[in-house]
């Protein structure tokens, strides 16, 4: 259990040097104490000391890295809150797909093509998955060891290994060893084993419990043994008990400093149909799963999946902004109207998504306002008249188009008179929403 | 060594409302719903009552919608009549409620009186035994006169109304108390406009359990985690006994959906997206099941294959052992 700043600062050096980024070895004590440093971070702690505060410096859930080398490094845990408005949350949940070694050859190729392929770009944003999760469904453990490598010799993915014959694993871990893959899994049944052939290829290891009581139980046993970089799976599979034993574990870890259940943890989904298993999957996403392991691989299932995690895991304090520079949408030409937004990532995308569908090419720029959204930019003096003539300036729009109308987000009409005056273009104010533009667009450009 | 649950200890619940009025509760309805009432964060059963389960109101126009082509598509004809379009809502597709926009209102659109408004509303009731929510077109002035002759034409059916904003609630919650109906207050994204929006209504005599919070989603892809985060923020509030910000909240998950290209451009335009026919279904139902996460109580939808999975999702929520 967690100790106070001040037994903490009674084992640090006391140089108050000012090198682990807080002025003092106090100051370092209650970041510590507080969850909110590492150890790490002071170069002149010494060993014992290191020792002694161990556990108290250690964040409450555990940063587990998978992958390896040049191909994929997912990086999983190290979360530090419940609920993303409390700060934020830092490592997107890790998407792996499935992979049977009961496929045959066409099959696993064309299925590892499928995988290979889940790129995605958005507004701006370019998506990827993670993972791949080799099941050694056969039981064999030739036949394994040879569709383990087939998969790794053709994906950049990171591995996960699924089999509960250790040897199966051994033989498997051997030939990907350099890939770092999740060990999936130490159980009752088996764990000294398992965590043998882990702790020999140092690749990080799933321990999997019946139940939450199981769990906490094979956990200190591995422990025990040596090895602690672990996943957890708490064995449940029912998309309402999954749910609360992913937001138990996540709770006693950070609230309690429950350590053996202070890793990243994996979920599994069960629905046979896409639809239903992307939603089932999204609920273990939004609510604490490190790891998610899925079945579908058709884009449209998978994309509102990426978007979902991206989103959840945009740092609140932190919006996604655009350039500021002059966008083209579509086939432009001197008559082509000008829209004005802000560079706040969702508003411009907005905004651009409406002028598409207006079918209308035209050209949008982005005021910079630090990716703040227009009646925010406005409230803060960084949306008005003046400056967006000066960009307007900057950039030269007057060079592309031969009219001179600008268009303005209805939100802030106030400044179109200023606008007018300092850029000497004609303001139209148009509509507050940009769902409304594309009716706009028709009715004042077509 | 068994595991300690750590269960919160939670002030207070979400307070409840219920929708639509039985004959015996001086309607017409064949059944009243009621949302709400849950004493513990969303779906954790285990540490307190959950008694009432999400639902999802599906969206009908009263003119035919200018909707994304392959949703209409979906629906097919029955877009153009809202009778048999409700009727199909309710008997095929599984609706809990109807979700009624009276599109038809608008002024710049095909500018239908009051009482033809009101009409549309009362033929539905009769075509339909599950509880409505109706909201007028968006402009302002219109709405007053729609939703006054619709709330008083209703009189007694317990109507969930919308929208009452912060700059004009007065009139629709006043047709709304004096007809026996519910109000939907929406506040933009903001917690503290939200409660202040709550108080006021509560200052007209309105009782908080006729009143729904509508906290103004954005999309998924667009924003949707503003609206999550201000759902979870005054879920928690709600939970803490803050009586202001404990009512049930109501997200237009259909409307904020397919607005999102995602959800609607063709597989020849963006072929990395993957298969349009699906990809729009799963792009609602996506954003309907973020949503429940963060507390939603009714779910406005419009593509049936969307409302067939999140009511499978809300199933397996809800079950308990
Ligand atoms: S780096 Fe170490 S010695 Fe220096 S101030 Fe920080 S805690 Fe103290």
């Amino acid at each position: 259990m967690g100790l106070t700043g001040l037994a903490i600062f009674k084992e640090l050096p006391k140089k108050n040097c000012g090198e682990c980024g807080v002025p003092t070895c106090l100051a370092f004590a209650m970041a510590l104490a507080a969850g909110k440093a590492s150890l790490e971070s002071c170069p002149y702690v010494t060993e014992e000391a290191k020792e002694a505060l161990g556990s108290a410096s250690a964040p409450p859930i555990k940063l587990i890295k998978v992958g390896a080398g040049d191909s994929k490094v997912v990086e999983l845990g190290d979360e530090t809150v419940m609920f993303r408005h409390d700060k934020t949350f830092y490592h997107p949940t890790g998407i792996a797909f499935e992979v049977e070694d009961t496929l045959d050859e066409g099959a696993l190729a064309a299925r590892l093509e499928q995988i290979n392929g889940l790129e995605f770009d958005r507004v701006g944003l370019h998506y990827t998955v993670d993972l791949v999760a080799i099941k050694n469904t056969s039981g064999n453990a030739d036949t394994y060891a040879n569709v383990v490598k087939k998969v790794a010799d053709n994906t950049k993915l990171a591995l996960i290994l699924m089999s509960d014959d250790s040897a199966a694993m051994e033989k498997a871990l051997e030939i990907v060893t350099a890939r770092k893959p999740l060990v999936y899994a130490a159980t009752a049944d088996n764990y000294e084993a398992m965590t043998a052939v882990a702790k020999k290829y140092e690749a990080p290891l799933a321990v999997k419990g019946a139940n939450l009581d199981e769990l906490e139980d094979v956990v200190n046993k591995v422990v025990a043994l040596g090895h602690k970089d672990l996943v957890i799976d708490p064995g449940s599979r029912e998309t309402v008990e999954v749910l609360k034993d992913l937001t138990q574990i996540r709770r006693m870890s950070i609230k309690k400093k429950f350590r053996p259940f202070g890793y990243p943890v994996i979920a599994f989904t069960t629905e046979t149909d896409p639809m239903d298993e992307v939603l089932q999957a999204q609920v273990y996403v939004s609510k604490y799963a490190s790891l998610v392991v899925m079945k579908t691989v058709e884009k449209q299932f998978v994309l509102p999946l990426l978007s979902w995690r991206q989103n959840l895991y945009t740092d609140p304090q932190k919006p996604i902004q655009v350039e500021s520079k002059i966008y083209e949408i579509g086939a432009v030409n001197e008559n082509s109207p000008v829209y004005i937004t802000t560079n706040f990532s969702l508003s411009y995308y907005s905004v651009e998504g409406e002028v598409e569908a207006s079918k209308i090419p035209s050209y949008i720029i982005p005021i910079d306002t630090d990716g703040t959204s227009v009646l925010t930019a406005w409230a803060a003096g960084k949306f008005g008249g003046d400056r967006i003539a000066e960009v307007m300036k900057e950039l030269g729009i007057e060079q592309k188009v031969s009219h001179r109308n600008v268009v303005i987000p209805g939100y802030v009409a106030v400044i179109a008179a200023k606008l007018k005056e300092e850029s000497g273009w004609n303001v139209i104010v148009g509509p507050r929403e940009a769902a409304g533009i594309s009716a706009f667009a028709r009715a004042n450009f077509s | 060594m068994a595991v300690q649950l750590l269960k919160e200890r939670y002030a207070s619940e979400v307070g409840t409302v219920v929708l639509g009025a039985t004959k015996e509760q001086g309607g017409t309805r064949s059944v009243s719903l009621t949302v709400g009432g849950e004493a513990a964060l969303p779906f954790q059963h285990y540490e307190g009552s959950i008694p009432n389960r999400p639902i999802i109101a599906i969206e009908v126009t009263d003119v035919e919608p200018n909707w994304p082509e392959p949703l209409k598509e979906a629906l097919g004809d029955v877009i153009k009549d809202p009778v048999a379009w409700a009727k199909k809502c309710v008997d095929e597709w599984g609706a809990d409620a109807i979700y009624v926009k009276l599109d038809g209102a608008d002024p710049d659109g095909a500018n239908r009186t009051p009482e033809e408004c009101a009409k549309t509303v009362k033929d539905i009731l009769a075509a339909v035994g599950v509880p409505l929510i109706v909201v007028g077109c968006g402009d302002v002035e219109k709405d007053h006169e729609v939703m006054v002759k619709v709330a008083e034409e209703t009189a007694g059916e317990k109507l969930l109304m919308g929208v009452a904003e912060q700059e004009n609630y007065k009139s629709l919650v006043a047709a709304c108390l004096g007809n026996g109906h519910s109000v939907i207050a929406r506040s933009p994204l903001d917690i503290n406009i939200c409660k202040q929006l709550n108080i006021l209504i509560s200052e007209m005599n309105m009782p908080t359990d006729r009143i729904v919070i509508d906290p103004m989603i954005a999309g998924l892809g667009y924003g949707i985690e503003y609206g999550y985060s201000i759902m979870e923020r005054g879920r928690m509030g709600a939970l803490q006994g803050d009586k202001m910000l404990a009512m049930p909240m109501i997200c237009t998950v259909g409307f904020e959906a397919w607005r999102a290209k995602e959800a609607w451009a063709s597989e020849a335009d963006f072929p990395g997206w993957g298969a349009q026919k699906d990809r729009g279904p799963a792009w609602e139902a996506m954003t309907a099941a973020a949503l429940l996460q963060a507390g939603a109580n009714i779910l406005c939808m419009r593509h049936p294959q969307a409302v067939k999975a999140v009511k499978k999702n809300i199933e397996q929520l809800m079950e308990t052992k």
